[in-house]
């Protein structure tokens, strides 16, 4: 299906990163929106409050982060697509509700624009530390989609990719983008609205009576049912069994946490996105996501036109974290270095990976501003040596 | 005798009985009072069933939602009334009824109970009010008195009682009652008016814990504790014409406070219309 075209605002615009991303959800059919405001989350909400009303969609300013991520996945219940934004202690106060999200399989994007910490931190400044937080950030046993933007015209881009894949997987998709992309305006350029694919979100094809909300099938991702059209269905937070009643014992547990972790590991080929360049006979890989990303650059071409054979990776899709290639790459290369503005998230499940094929190495950071190229320069001459 | 068989007659048809039962409720447990009534009340307004939303949040009321045959929806502690907003705003058809405790509404989810006061959003909320954490096993709550015992108080409470209606009206709420599951035509007539209400509307109910409240505080079994449900309530036309020292050892029912506010989702509406622009609601 493809977008509306008066949910796009085709041409070429200057925008940041936050605003790029409220556009890509209005363009993606989002129309209803519940968000506390947080620094420097916050110019989502405020455009979304100006933009929705007048195309008919739903904006809520909630009390607090927790009623803000349950009132999204009341409205998604409630057959609407539904987003919200946070940063900082306020992702820490959605953690909650995001696991109540992912156990009742209920499509939604929430938009983390990641800040300094922990605790309140600095709240102006950009971080990528809440990369674990993202991963493990709820109670119990799951999988996660993350994506990490890199500019405002991929902030508008991936929202839109978040959407479809939270509806085409039924479940909380992230975009863990930062200050920096969040409040960085460039040239976003809208394609037309004939340009944008959208999945939307599929209901069930059974009669009421039939169809149960969680057709567990080992393949496919069971469709959802509408509210009000007769199917009188339950879902709960409590582990339950395919009709979505509470089953309290060890073999519903396997089969429902077993649903949530094997629906993402399956379609890990189909989740990831990965850009890479020159990695074919590289030497030294420079890993990345993000802002980092951009950072490392210059970094990667000053150590390129040293002589070092040096490729680069940058994860779209941070989670599922795309074992296999990395794997498969270690075996190849004599090093692998990732840039994060944290001290060695991401890096963990790279040299988990790497399993000792390759030296490994993090370009680590406290946050509150970008990497100096030079820093990254650094430890790739340190790697190589 | 009419009233009980209409109760008996219908109950069945709007619960899933092969489904989920039995309860998980303790003997004699008021929260089943509290279903049957509320059940009655959606029969005698001939609500549409699959327009019925229940929404819950954690404890031993909140597994209510499961039993009926309703669109229902089991959610995280103290957030059902958050939860209920997104599904009122995305479906304003929708009839949509909050089950929640004391502990749920009052502690955990006070933030949310007094901003869907504030905002005036079109939800029912029937707070079954036992005055203890009955799920976990008997801790003291908010709405527990001063000097009563709970596993958590075990040399008494010495923390204040919050009073659910004086902070549903004194945070916006267009309708607020207090029933018992003692009184219970009254408590049917007080649902059925919040449900008719346009607005944010909380039935206050009494109700008994006698596994725990009742056990700690030596205050009997569940027929005893109705009645003293039976012999301290006072119907507010009764009460407003008492001195207060004739209220002392007694508490208030009945629809207690009611205005005309305008309700979240109109007020919304309204704004669209200024916009000159159509909601589009969902499919």
């Amino acid at each position: 299906m493809k977008a509306k075209p008066e949910n796009v605002l085709t041409g070429s615009h200057y925008l940041d990163g936050n605003h790029a991303s409220a556009e890509g959800a209005i363009a993606a059919g989002c129309r209803f929106f519940g968000g506390y405001p947080i620094t420097p989350s916050t110019e989502i909400a405020e455009r979304i409050s100006q933009r929705f009303p007048r195309i008919g969609g739903i904006f809520v300013q909630m009390e607090d982060e927790l009623a803000s991520m349950a009132a999204i996945l009341g409205a998604s219940n409630g057959g609407v697509k539904s987003m919200s934004c946070t940063s900082g202690p306020g992702f820490s106060l959605m953690m909650e509700n995001f696991g109540l999200g992912i156990m009742m399989e209920t499509p939604c994007v929430l938009v983390n624009v990641q800040r300094g910490g922990p605790s309140t931190g600095l709240p102006t400044l950009p971080g990528q530390a809440d990369m674990m937080q993202a991963r493990w950030g709820s109670h119990g046993d799951y999988e996660v989609i993350a994506l990490a933007p890199d500019s405002p015209q991929e902030s508008f881009e991936l929202t839109i990719h978040a959407f479809n894949l939270s509806e085409k997987y039924r479940m909380p998709v992230l975009i863990m983008t930062d200050e920096c992309v969040g409040h960085m305006t460039e040239k976003v350029v809208i394609p037309s609205a004939d340009e944008i694919d959208l999945v939307e979100r599929k209901y069930t094809d059974k009669k009421p009576g039939e169809a149960w909300p969680y057709e567990w099938n080992g393949k496919s991702i069971p469709p959802m049912l509408p509210v009000g059209k007769g199917y009188k269905f339950h879902i709960t937070g409590l582990t339950h069994d395919e009709k979505g009643y509470p089953v309290i014992n060890a073999e519903a547990q396997e089969k429902n946490v077993r649903q949530l972790i094997d629906k993402v590991k399956k379609n890990a080929d189909d989740i990831i996105w990965l850009e890479e360049w020159d990695t074919d006979g590289a030497d030294i890989i420079v890993m990345s996501y993000g802002i980092s990303s951009r950072v490392a650059r210059p970094a990667i071409a000053k150590a390129r036109a040293d002589g070092i054979k040096i490729g680069q990776i940058r994860m779209i899709t941070v989670w599922p974290f795309p074992e296999k290639r990395i794997r498969e790459l270690a075996g190849k290369v004599k090093a692998m270095v990732m840039v994060e503005l944290n001290h060695g998230q991401v890096y963990l499940e790279m040299d988990r990976c790497a399993a000792g094929q390759c030296v490994t190495a993090v370009v680590g950071h406290s946050g509150g501003t970008v990497h100096k190229p030079d820093d990254i320069y650094k430890v790739i001459k340190d790697v190589v040596k | 005798m009419d009233k009980i068989a209409h109760g008996s007659d219908v109950t069945h048809h709007y619960l899933r009985p092969k489904k989920k039962f039995p309860n998980v409720w303790c003997a004699g447990c008021g929260n089943g009072i509290v279903m049957g009534a509320l059940i009655r009340s959606i029969d005698r307004l001939n609500l549409d069933k699959d327009k019925v939303v229940v929404v819950s949040g954690i404890g031993c009321s909140s597994r209510m939602p499961v039993y009926l045959d309703f669109n229902t929806l089991h959610t995280t502690h103290g957030r059902a009334l958050a939860f209920a907003t997104g599904v009122k705003v995305a479906k304003p058809d929708l009839k949509v009824i909050v089950i929640t405790g004391d502990g749920d509404a009052l502690a955990i989810g006070g933030n949310h109970f007094i901003h869907a006061c504030r905002r005036n959003i079109d939800i029912t909320t029937i707070l079954i009010n036992n005055k203890i954490y009955g799920m976990t096993g008997g801790q003291f709550a908010p709405t527990t008195p001063g000097g009563s015992f709970a596993t958590t108080a075990p040399y008494g409470n010495y923390e204040k009682q919050f009073d659910a209606v004086k902070l549903a009206i004194g945070s916006g709420a267009s309708y607020v009652s207090r029933g018992t599951v003692y009184h219970v035509q009254q408590l049917e007539k007080l649902i059925e008016g919040g449900l008719n209400k346009r607005g944010f509307s909380l039935v206050d109910v009494y109700s008994n814990c006698h596994t725990y409240y009742g056990r700690f505080n030596k205050e009997g079994d569940a027929v005893k504790m109705l009645e003293w449900f039976k012999k301290h309530a006072m119907p507010i036309e009764a009460a407003r014409k008492l001195p207060p020292e004739k209220m002392v050892d007694k508490f208030v029912t009945g629809l207690i406070h009611e205005t005309d506010a305008t309700e979240f989702c109109q007020e919304y509406d309204m704004l669209l219309d200024r916009l000159g622009v159509k909601k589009e609601v969902a499919k």
